[in-house]
């Protein structure tokens, strides 16, 4: 899970090109929107977009990608407990 | 009846670094094929969400367009209209290389709403709140110039006093190695100046230059800009007939030409259209600017910066003259002419104020 969690923190920093923040600065309970990271909604659809192209998890409801999307750790253990390739 | 129009503010970003006083002492001439812009941090003047989000020309857009405004002294202009002959090449490249590597799947937002032409008109006027006309041209060599005769046309009808009008390219891998398989942009081991160019092609590189217009001449004002004209196709013998019925259309006052400002780009097989040109003037100033930016479609706008530059401070930086006749009297009218690959031409008359 700690290996998941660290792919997930370059992932995002890349995927999002977040210039100043590094993989050390996000730590694994911060909330990634809002107040946390400060991701906002076109960033969720870019996150959608990870899970699908790497690790094969298509997230039908919408509803469920706030508690999804509410933390690394929460990311991690989805992608864990769901993830097709 | 028709307003003047002055040009009040510039705002330049190009591979010389941005739009400052000494731009033209410390300029050096570019030689290789391909140069970036100079750029400065965009931190402070750019949200850092937002700035995250933009490729090159956002970014270069935003930095000239506000220049040119603080310069004015204007916080939001009645329109904005931009040009650019390419447009957000780099993410257009990058939504496009995401569709052909993940099979049209897997198709990410950002790169698709930051790629439309008018993202850089429309990303300035979010940032100012502006919710006046906004519009931009993409007509290759002439788009700024497009732009420009839709801010001339509705200054001087009187639908806006203030006008943001700019060009901006920006520079995308693909693309200009594309460019340069077909022979518009030099190779990489040509090194050459515009003035000892031997080859075909350009020396290569990005941009963007806004002007703030208005029908107010204030202390900060530039240049008058009279009148320009776009023409699509000419062969060379053909300039004089666009130069002679432009010219024919302005006031006495304004067929007094004292320098000339050309496109020039070193490219042996269209810089013929400006010895015509030049030809057809005798004795006066020729002044040269993309041996410092270099060649892309809105480059033309740092020719009518320069312009008016010298008509402001009535006097010539000496890493502007193309040939050796100096000017003698005072810089009254000036004459900007841009053509690239023998098409779109424009000719642009700015006079003192």
């Amino acid at each position: 899970m700690t290996e998941l969690k660290e792919e997930l923190k370059g992932k995002i920093i890349e995927v999002l090109n977040l210039e100043d923040v590094a993989s050390t600065d996000i730590q694994d309970d911060d909330a990634l929107f809002g107040e946390g990271l400060g991701l906002d909604s076109i960033d969720a659809l870019e996150l959608i977009v990870l899970m699908d192209k790497d690790y094969g998890i298509k997230l039908s409801d919408p509803k469920n990608g706030k508690a999804i999307f509410e933390s690394i750790t929460t990311m991690a253990s989805y992608i864990s407990q769901n993830r097709t390739k | 009846m028709s307003e003047k129009v002055y040009i009040n503010g510039i705002g330049a970003l190009s591979s010389q670094g941005q739009w400052h006083h000494d731009l033209f002492r410390e300029a050096k001439e570019l030689s290789r094929a391909v140069t970036p812009v100079n750029a400065p941090s965009y931190k402070g003047l750019i949200a850092p969400g937002m700035l995250r989000r933009m490729s090159s020309g956002v970014k270069m857009g935003i930095y000239a367009s506000q220049q040119a405004l603080d310069e004015a002294s204007i916080s939001i202009p009645e329109a904005i209209i931009t040009g650019t002959g390419l447009g957000c090449l780099i993410d257009s490249e990058k939504f496009l290389h995401g569709v052909l590597d993940n099979q049209e799947e897997f198709l990410t937002p950002t790169a698709f709403i930051q790629s439309t032409h008018n993202t850089v008109a429309a990303q300035i006027a979010l940032r100012l709140g502006c919710n006046g006309y906004n519009f931009t041209y993409v007509h290759r060599s002439v788009s700024f110039e497009s732009a420009l005769l839709d801010a001339l046309m509705q200054l001087q009808d009187d639908q806006a006093s203030t006008v943001l009008v700019g060009g901006v390219d920006e520079i995308s891998p693909h693309t200009y190695r594309l460019l340069q398989l077909a022979g518009q942009i030099k190779q990489n081991d040509r090194n050459e100046r515009v003035k000892n160019s031997e080859s075909i092609g350009v020396n290569y590189a990005e941009g963007a230059t806004f002007f703030t217009l208005s029908t107010l001449r204030t202390q900060t004002s530039y240049a008058q800009l009279v009148d320009l004209t776009l023409q699509h196709e000419l062969n060379k013998e053909e300039v004089t007939v666009l130069v002679a019925d432009f010219m024919a259309r302005q006031d006495r006052d304004h067929q007094l030409i004292d320098a000339l400002v050309v496109g020039i780009n070193g490219d042996c097989q269209y810089d013929g259209y400006y010895d015509e040109f030049s030809r057809l003037f005798d004795n006066i100033p020729v002044l040269y600017y993309k041996h410092l930016t270099g060649q892309y479609d809105t480059a033309s706008a740092f020719g009518l910066a320069v312009a008016a530059r010298v008509l402001k401070e009535q006097e010539i930086p000496e890493v502007l003259y193309w040939n050796s006749d100096r000017a003698t009297t005072g810089l009254r009218n000036i004459l900007v002419y841009n053509q690239f690959n023998g098409k779109d031409h424009s000719l642009t008359l700015v006079r003192v104020c």
